[in-house]
């Protein structure tokens, strides 16, 4: 690899944008796609490989080729810069995911409380429509309070998220579901939140249920039949 | 933010920007139980730093002999490590697994 391949793979990885380092096995020639000059097979290939978010070796025109596929980290969106976000963020972080922090109660969406964190203080439904959640977007409320929970969750039930979760009891969950189907969404779309959040892990204390919250994150990433069922189709 | 292939690359970057010698290595294909997924990396200085992972530690100093062979003559390998392979620098996985790992100059 030449250093200035690797020079516009790390510009590529820090501007967000998905690219697919291709590399011939095994003289090691080498394209960063998607690229013109690669051919449209390897190009398409690329693509592919970048939907699916695997990496592999595949035969394409009769040689074998790396591709190497490097999406945009996954997102976290918490709603809530409370106490069990604090321990939350650095799991999720660790695990490979950017994380947003949606609060706008300057006194808990502090950079103290959340070093290194992107904040932003603008309500929950402005924040999550400038968002704007993915299929590689996890969203997750954790302030137990409806008028910030229940917009942020809305609007995740009206986006690709991959995985939704609101923190609170089974009975306040069970209250929050009749809210949000109120605002017209069905059974089978209410049945996208995760809810209570995490893993059971008997979690107590706020780190016990960070961590029982990001491990939740890595089985719904992975397909792990620990994660809560595959979203449906979209909300109404 | 940590997720390691970013660690690895970026590592190398520095390293080589701080004139070292420096050869990736990726594991490009995997068959059975092998620890690592394609894609995993790991990086290597002529002066001996290491950083990343190709397996669970089971064949990371055969790589990083390869690597240095790699660093030595510019040339990439192709290497093979699994139980039926016979090569002198074959090591077997103890999980049984079989792996591919691309080894290149950093030049």
């Amino acid at each position: 690899m030449t250093p200035a391949l690797l020079a516009a793979l790390a510009e590529a990885r820090a501007a967000k944008r998905p690219v697919v380092l291709a590399t011939r096995l095994p003289d090691g020639v080498q394209y960063l796609l998607p690229d013109p000059a690669a051919g449209a097979a390897l190009n398409q290939a690329a693509a592919a490989a970048l939907a699916e978010d695997r990496s592999g070796t595949q035969r394409i025109d009769g040689a074998d080729w790396f591709l190497h596929a490097y999406n945009p980290p996954l997102r976290l969106i918490v709603v809530g810069a409370v106490h069990i976000a604090q321990a939350l963020v650095p799991f999720a972080s660790e695990v490979g995911f950017a994380v947003t922090v949606v609060d706008p109660r300057r006194g808990f969406a502090s950079d103290e409380r959340f070093p290194n964190v992107t904040i932003r203080t603008d309500w929950p439904d402005e924040a999550m429509a400038a968002l704007a959640p993915d299929h590689r977007t996890a969203v997750v409320t954790l302030t137990h309070d409806p008028k910030l929970d229940d917009p942020a969750l809305d609007q995740a039930l009206r986006s690709d998220a991959f995985y939704i979760g609101a923190l609170g009891s089974r009975r306040t969950h069970a209250a929050r579901l009749g809210r949000l189907a109120a605002l017209g969404h069905s059974e089978a779309a209410l049945a996208r939140i995760k809810g209570p959040v995490g893993l059971n892990l008997e979690a107590v204390t706020a780190p016990e249920i960070g961590l029982s919250i990001a491990a939740e994150l890595v089985a719904a990433r992975r397909g792990s039949p620990l994660a809560p069922a595959r979203p449906v189709a979209q909300a109404a | 933010m940590s997720q390691d292939f970013e660690d690895v690359l970026t590592l190398a970057a520095q390293w080589r920007a701080a004139g070292e010698q420096v050869a990736i290595a990726t594991v490009t294909e995997t068959w059975g139980s092998s620890p690592r997924p394609a894609g995993s990396q790991m990086a290597v200085t002529a002066s001996g730093r290491m950083a990343g992972s190709v397996s669970g530690g089971c064949i990371e100093g055969a790589v990083a002999d390869a690597a240095r062979q790699t660093m030595q003559t510019g040339a990439p390998q192709l290497l093979d490590f699994g139980v039926s392979n016979e090569r002198a620098w074959e090591v077997g996985l103890a999980c049984g697994g079989k792996v591919k790992v691309f080894v290149e100059p950093l030049a």
